[in-house]
């Protein structure tokens, strides 16, 4: 099958900038239902709201746009209700982590059989590029003309302690490892998170001088390291990617059918 | 053995929003940007198929098509 066999054709070209690294996700995750076969009526995507959540309307699959932040909370309902069908959540850095920061450690900590990918480009795109939490110190945003002082999170590290059983991050630059990543993430049972660093040209890349799309492309395979590569103890300033979490916890729907089957007996 | 050869490389024009990755990453140097900033693949004879184009196209307007050759046909010393 081809990638356009996934896709709602009659909304292309998409909303996104040129350059935009969400397109390159959308590529890489529909690669990686294709080559897992999975079928489409099999398939929910629930996304928030933003540049990253327009994703959702893009796919030929059973698709829920919802509110800001919430994704997680919607994809939760639909998964408890219907656990049979695979629950993609693709979120923005912003929406995920800052309007839904509640949701995502809750849904990491509860273990439910849910895949959160987080498409990181450090800024709000659709409102004019102000700072998020995955921006960073020293960043300049429309929101922060003279530097951002914002600390910004760790997602792998958050995603870690608050729980979750399945941790990765790769680049749009990586576009092998990403559809890898997706899939690993999908077949995983438990919660899951793939952080994706994505670039925005328009806003982050404009306004921190990071030049063009291929550029910030390249700054991508430049910062990154693979996991334990012994670059990283050289330059500690560089950012791993790969497999970080990968465990098994009892999951939270088997765990509240358990529960069901033990109290109708009883 | 059965190996892989470009057959084309189909490029959607209308959704090619002209952003320059597929030139960028393409480690043959096949593809160029035309005068209206879209995709061309101006040195198809280069290409190895390796498909990187397609899959970090971020407008999903690249397939590299391949088909089939068999190496056997070729005379063997």
């Amino acid at each position: 099958m081809s990638v356009h066999d996934f896709i709602r054709e009659r909304f292309f070209p998409h909303m996104w900038c040129a350059g935009c690294g969400h397109g390159t996700i959308l590529n890489g995750l529909i690669r990686a239902v294709d080559e897992l076969g999975i079928r489409k009526r099999n398939l929910v995507m629930v996304t928030g709201i933003g540049c990253s959540a327009r994703i959702s309307g893009y796919v030929d699959f059973h698709s829920l746009h919802t509110i800001h932040g919430r994704a997680l909370a919607f994809a939760t309902g639909v998964k408890l209700s219907r656990p049979e069908l695979h629950v993609i959540v693709p979120m923005g850095d912003g929406d995920g982590l800052s309007i839904g920061g509640n949701h995502f450690i809750h849904a990491a900590r509860r273990n439910i059989n849910l895949t959160a990918l987080i498409m990181n480009n450090r800024t709000y795109g659709m409102t004019g590029g102000q700072f998020s939490p995955l921006s960073g110190l020293g960043i300049k945003a429309s929101t922060a003309p003279y530097d951002n002082i914002d600390n910004s999170f760790d997602v792998v590290e958050l995603a870690k302690a608050a729980g979750a059983t399945f941790v990765a991050r790769t680049t749009t630059f990586h576009v092998n490892q990403l559809s890898d990543l997706i899939k690993a993430a999908i077949q995983h049972k438990g919660f899951s998170v793939v952080e994706i660093f994505t670039q925005c040209p328009t806003y982050f890349g404009r306004k921190n001088k990071l030049g063009d799309a291929p550029q910030m492309l390249q700054t991508f395979k430049e910062r990154t390291v693979p996991v334990g590569s012994p670059k990283k103890q050289e330059d500690p300033s560089l950012i791993e990617r790969g497999i970080f979490v990968n465990i098994e916890r009892p999951e939270y729907c088997d765990e509240y059918q358990k529960l069901l089957e033990r109290t109708q007996e009883a | 053995m059965a190996k892989k050869k470009l057959k084309q490389h189909v490029i959607n024009r209308n959704w090619c929003k002209g952003c320059g990755i597929c030139v960028s990453v393409c480690p043959k140097k096949v593809l160029e940007l035309d005068e209206l900033d879209k995709a061309l693949a101006a040195r198809p004879e280069a290409c190895i198929t390796c498909k990187l184009c397609e899959k970090i196209c971020p407008d999903l307007a690249i397939i590299v098509e391949t088909e089939e050759v068999d190496e056997e046909a070729k005379p063997h010393e």
